[in-house]
């Protein structure tokens, strides 16, 4: 069977598999549309947030970032890794001991104010929309390149899916998706890998082969052979990077920090019975997580080998079929500058004649080594998987902000639980439709915005939550005005660095980077902001009155394990 | 309520101390030995792999899970202790 009819196979089977586990569990009241009933187990659980986690980027351009950055790819390993402990130690047990449905529950609450909790819910809106238009268009491209149908289709049909699982099952819906499409997407990211790692090193285990000798019975470690190549075509060696070390560092902590604030990550431990289930499910979750991460760097080392020994030298007429495949998308290219009909590919962009984007390092990996058809559909379905379980659990915080915190919080205080519930549906819809329309029309800012979601992240909901619970007599005035002066800088560095906008537009930016404060790009400004956020608050709490008393109580309360209520006790 | 006040701060000093010594790890072996050392660390092998690179791209993540383990274990048997297992 043809690659073709593998892909139609595979991903129509695991489709069924996500509308059939929908249509079994759909969500009947607002607490099962929210946090499934709070009756998650911390397996579930686990498995649920790893999948949610994973978005496209995780599956897709994680391991091609690594391929083209070598060292400097780690801020993406340690960073989306290591918030984790944060998350774990910090948040999730004492989040849950809370028990209510959102993080601007917890954020109005804690800070016992109407305008707290109204600024979590913008701060989450913005974090959540910048990060789903992004899985939209990931969608899109496993479908233009595998399927043959243009991205806007892709982009369409995905959305179909979503809508259908996320509207009707809520987060019990999204919950148990959530659990096959981790399977689907980790089998997926791990037959290709295994496979490769046995062909180039011998070695079955992808962490092993990595820092194996190559299996061709030279004695020559895979890492130094692909150094030596890197050399040998003037790109920098794999193993050392060329960002500074303090831009390293404030990368991997916006990443970090980023990763514990992500709203649609701390929801999902408001799902499990108790405390205790909600630190095991965080242990759970990195656990599941740390297989594809762990394999992410082996299969760029891979991908990055093979792609040098196929293409570099080689006569263009005598490239293998996936080359050509790829060129139609556009993803990568040739350009034979001086005439010789052979390729070129090395660092100088004068003489370099290929282009390969990020994103299809993964995707073309299992083609590039001659994998069977089946695993290079399989690949295909991973991506979907990881693309749409991530823009189901984002499309669920947009949903539960708008019809939880703002209509029932806010606005209407007195609407029913079943009119909430179709308040819940139809703001699911309204984003999904919103997303779609960004997946389908990508405003040029999308790719670059997904990597600051974090920052928007560390710098408005990690230091309030953190305070929240560690640092009982922090006020309402002080944690508003940290959120709003940590997002406000963030926006503003963004805006400035990333985008130009008040030096001339995008051509501009790359002349700024000599003027960024501290040395520290966008992307690792998060952890700037968070500081500014953190001093802030301290220093108005200084000056304005303690939290009431029965803020203090609760505090208290949190702290302790035992006595948690359900999560559907409001 | 006194009692139970006590018990309750006793509890969460124990609970900080448990963060403080897991959070030093966790900071050693990422930004310790993955960025900062990484460099001199490099100068050391483990197989294939230059010791720092490895802890960059590897290490630290295993020592993360075995991080948040032994912290559910740590925190589980002082739950018990305590009498506040549910």
């Amino acid at each position: 069977m043809s690659v073709q009819v593998w892909t139609y196979l595979l991903v129509g089977l695991s489709f069924a598999l996500y509308i059939g586990i929908a249509i079994w569990s759909r969500a009947g009241s607002t607490k099962e549309f929210y946090v499934a009933g709070g009756g998650v187990s911390p397996l579930a659980n686990g498995m649920a947030t790893a999948a949610d986690w994973m978005s496209a980027a995780s599956f897709l351009s994680m391991a091609g970032i690594i391929a083209f950055a070598g060292y400097d790819g780690s801020v993406y390993l340690m960073g989306w890794t290591g918030g984790y402990v944060l998350l774990a130690l910090l948040l999730a047990p004492y989040l849950r001991k809370f028990g209510k449905f959102t993080v601007p529950d917890f954020i109005g609450e804690r800070y016992y104010s109407r305008t707290a909790r109204i600024v979590a819910v913008l701060c989450a809106i913005l974090v959540s929309f910048t990060y789903v238009a992004g899985q939209m268009r990931g969608v899109g491209v496993v479908f233009s390149r595998f399927l043959e149908v243009d991205i806007d289709t892709g982009v369409v049909i995905g959305m179909v899916i979503v809508l259908f699982y996320a509207v009707l099952g809520g987060m019990k819906g999204i919950t148990y998706t959530q659990v096959a499409q981790y399977c689907v997407l980790i089998f997926a990211f791990m037959v290709p890998a295994i496979f490769i790692s046995l062909q180039m090193t011998g070695n079955p285990v992808p962490q092993l082969g990595m820092g194996s000798t190559l299996a061709d019975g030279s004695g020559t470690y895979l890492l130094d052979k692909l150094d030596g190549l890197s050399r040998d075509l003037g790109f920098a060696e794999f193993t050392s990077g060329s960002k500074s070390m303090i831009d390293v560092f404030a990368i991997t902590l916006a990443l970090m920090v980023g990763t514990a604030g992500l709203p649609h990550v701390i929801v999902r431990f408001f799902t499990v019975k108790r405390v205790r289930d909600a630190r095991k499910s965080a242990g759970l979750a990195l656990l599941f997580i740390a297989i594809l991460y762990t394999t992410a760097p082996a299969v760029a080392v891979f991908a990055k080998t093979n792609l040098i020994e196929t293409v570099s030298e080689r006569p263009y007429a005598d490239l293998p079929a996936w080359f050509k495949n790829w060129e139609r998308t556009g993803l990568l290219t040739y350009d034979d500058k001086n005439n010789d009909g052979l390729v070129q590919y090395v660092a100088d962009p004068a003489r370099n004649e290929v282009r390969v984007d990020n994103d299809i390092m993964v995707l073309a990996n299992p083609e590039i080594a001659n994998l069977p058809p089946w695993v290079i559909a399989l690949v295909a379905a991973g991506g979907l998987a990881a693309a749409l379980s991530t823009a189901a659990g984002l499309l669920l915080v947009i949903s539960a902000s708008i019809s939880h915190d703002l209509i029932k919080s806010v606005f209407r205080p007195d609407i029913t639980e079943k009119q909430e519930l179709w308040a819940a549906r139809v703001a699911a819809t309204a984003a999904v439709i919103v997303a779609g329309y960004f997946g389908i029309n990508p405003p040029g800012f999308v790719a670059a915005v997904v990597a600051l979601a974090f920052g928007l992240a560390a710098a408005s909901f990690f230091p309030a939550i953190l305070m929240g619970i560690f640092y009982k007599r922090m006020n309402s005035k002080g944690a508003v005005s940290g959120m709003v002066v940590g997002i406000s800088l963030m926006l503003f560095y963004m805006l400035k660095f990333k985008f130009g906008l008040f030096d001339g537009g995008k051509d501009a930016v790359a002349g700024l980077q000599k003027y960024w404060w501290f040395g520290i790009s966008p992307e690792g400004f998060g952890t700037v902001a968070m500081a500014v956020n953190f001093a802030v608050a301290l220093l108005v709490n200084r000056f304005t009155a303690p939290p009431p008393e029965s803020v203090q109580q609760l505090v208290e309360d949190i702290r302790l394990p035992a006595g948690a209520p359900p999560a559907s006790q409001h | 309520m006194e009692e139970k006040q006590q018990r309750a701060t006793a509890y969460w000093k124990i609970n900080l101390r448990y963060l403080l010594i897991l959070l030093s790890i966790w900071f050693a072996v990422s930004y310790g030995a993955g960025i900062l050392l990484a460099d001199w660390l490099n100068s050391f092998r483990l197989g294939g792999f230059q010791l720092g690179f490895w802890f960059a791209q590897q290490g630290s993540i295993y020592v993360f899970v075995i991080l948040i383990f032994v912290y559910v274990f740590l925190m589980n048997r002082l739950d018990r202790k305590f009498g506040y297992r549910e």
